[in-house]
């Protein structure tokens, strides 16, 4: 129970002003979003209504149909699995490669870590189409086009320097103590860092696995261009063939399109307090 | 000893992945490199030659002139839109938190989702846009976003700029916040509030964020292919054709590998050119 003191009793006109306005800026914040997330409504809006009518889409799903889904599975459910298992091992090989580079580069003096942030860094300039193109070739020397093994290490380009960057960032500010404390015990670098600096690591793991998922799952580059056959091919891929040809049934498109959307939903709805963590960590740093 | 082993396979992965296409794209550019390559296991010496074809290419000036439109477009409605919502959402007001994290969705989710939503929204006939403009009397026939030279390039500006829009204001605002409230107090009292408080305080205090931002978003943009091949393809007649989705063109679709390779590495020479000023803007920002 909450002891109401006299003073929120009598609440006096300027409060009582300064409080709507304060409702004032929240309903401007609203009227923002419903602005910069017209696009997905209106993308749920048009799965959400029959085949026929979407040539003119109703403003509304009055006339609730889930055909399009019916069909966009039909069509793109392999797709959305494949989306799913290369997400899912870009995902563990991008943690297995960073998580123990972070910790060198975080807790050893190494003299060339800066030269090696430098690089990371640099990597980032490096336009996709560039690594596709050179990645083609060798690919094609090497079997690996049309595999998920390809396109999950091709796809792990963008996890790795990503899950670096952040993971180091966050062992920096781990307490040195705890962790010369396990070295005065006679543990070894790795043991280490596999029962001491990991599970202290938990929640920059979790972002950078999250992150590491959504750029996996929303490659398009080296979808498009290190498959040449219908046996591998993502989500996106499917998507894009989709609108590729004439559409005459847009609302499958936008079922399509809804589901791939699934995980970046997901991750803010479950995940929010990484995200913007994820997001300012990845630049700036 | 130890910490390479810790080392190792990251810097494998990144010389592999970055180091060696980097390296191969070089190469090729110097080669006749063709879908014929692929058989013989041949690709002879080309000298300059792609470079001299890429250049005289009429499609190159186009390109070029697009890619700087549509990064200069983009950066700038990103940059603007992004700062004005990163100083609304500064104030606490009830549910700012809940309204910043769902503005992030445009940039969370996959691009090429983004370009087919869009592509419908911007139907010349059925989309949305043209139906509200049609009924509000704003234009007297519909336009065709897509499909006239002269609105495809301004259309995938547009889309890029809702995509971007999250990530300009989420790092504005995380450098707004960093400003200590005093001295908004103190400029106050000089008499300095609204625009001359943004003026005098908080505009040269963010400059550093400002600086990282605009260069990230500049590299971001010059590599962008999704968004355009979605939405137009690079058309109609390369209207809306970028260094990037022409080389993508020259390497996929006509298989002249150095050709495309050729072009890849104009691009990669202008993205380093700002890699050189993200680094500086980024060193500047940790000295303050």
């Amino acid at each position: 129970m909450t002891v109401v003191t006299p003073d929120a009793l009598t609440t006096t006109a300027p409060v009582l002003r300064k409080r709507r306005r304060v409702w004032g800026w929240t309903a401007g914040g609203v009227a923002i979003i419903v602005v910069m997330l017209f696009p997905v409504y209106w993308m749920l809006n048009v799965s959400l209504q029959p085949a026929g009518s979407a040539v003119r889409t109703s403003l509304f799903p009055f006339q609730l149909s889930f055909a399009g889904y019916a069909k966009a599975l039909n069509d793109q459910g392999g797709h959305l699995a494949t989306s799913l298992i290369i997400a899912l091992g870009s995902v563990v090989f991008s943690l297995l490669i960073a998580a123990p580079a972070a910790y060198g580069l975080a807790l050893f003096r190494i003299k060339w870590a800066d030269a090696m942030l430098l690089g990371i860094l640099i990597s980032q300039m490096i336009p996709g189409i560039v690594v596709a193109n050179a990645l083609y070739s060798i690919y094609n020397d090497i079997g690996l086009l049309n595999t998920v093994g390809g396109l999950i290490l091709a796809d792990s380009t963008a996890g790795i320097p990503f899950a670096m960057l952040i993971l180091r960032a966050f062992m920096m500010s781990l307490p040195t103590s705890v962790i010369e404390a396990a070295a005065v015990d006679g543990a070894g670098a790795v043991r280490t860092f596999v029962s001491i600096v990991l599970p202290m690591c938990r929640n920059a793991i979790v972002s950078a696995g999250l992150f590491t998922f959504l750029f996996t799952w929303g490659d398009f580059l080296f979808a498009l261009t290190l498959t040449t056959t219908r046996d591998v091919q993502p989500v996106t891929l499917g998507l894009f063939m989709y609108i590729g040809a004439y559409v005459n049934d847009w609302s499958s498109v936008m079922a399509t399109a809804v589901m791939a959307s699934i995980p970046a939903i997901v991750l803010l709805v479950v995940a929010q307090r990484y995200v913007a963590a994820g997001v300012t960590a990845g630049a700036v740093k | 000893m130890i910490q390479w082993g810790f080392l190792a396979p990251a810097i494998i992965f990144m010389l592999a992945f970055f180091g060696y296409p980097v390296v191969k794209n070089l190469i090729m550019g110097f080669q006749y490199y063709t879908i014929k390559t692929f058989f013989t296991g041949e690709a002879p010496w080309a000298g300059m030659a792609n470079y001299v074809a890429v250049f005289q290419s009429p499609v190159f000036g186009t390109a070029v002139l697009n890619t700087a439109v549509f990064t200069v477009g983009s950066i700038a409605g990103q940059f603007c839109i992004g700062m004005a919502l990163a100083l609304y959402f500064r104030r606490a007001f009830p549910g700012s938190g809940v309204l910043r994290s769902l503005m992030l969705l445009p940039w969370l989710i996959p691009l090429i989702v983004s370009s087919a939503v869009w592509r419908w929204m911007l139907d010349q006939d059925n989309g949305i846009l043209n139906r509200f403009l049609m009924a509000s009397h704003l234009v007297s026939g519909p336009p065709g976003w897509l499909s006239t030279t002269g609105l495809a390039l301004i259309a995938c500006i547009i889309v890029n700029i809702w995509i971007g829009i999250p990530f300009n204001m989420t790092l504005l605002y995380g450098g707004l916040q960093d400003i200590p409230e005093q001295l908004y107090e103190a400029a106050a009292l000089d008499g300095a509030t609204g625009w001359r408080a943004f003026r005098y305080v908080t505009w040269p205090l963010l400059r550093p964020v400002v600086n990282v931002v605009l260069v990230l978003g500049v590299v971001y943009t010059l590599k962008v292919l999704d968004i355009i091949l979605g939405l137009t393809g690079g058309g109609p007649a390369n209207a809306s054709q970028t260094i990037a989705t022409e080389s993508y063109h020259l390497s996929f679709v006509e298989f002249n590998f150095g050709r495309g390779a050729a072009l890849g590495n104009i691009l990669i020479l202008i993205s380093l050119a700002f890699a050189i000023l993200y680094l500086r803007a980024n060193r500047r920002a940790y000295d303050k």
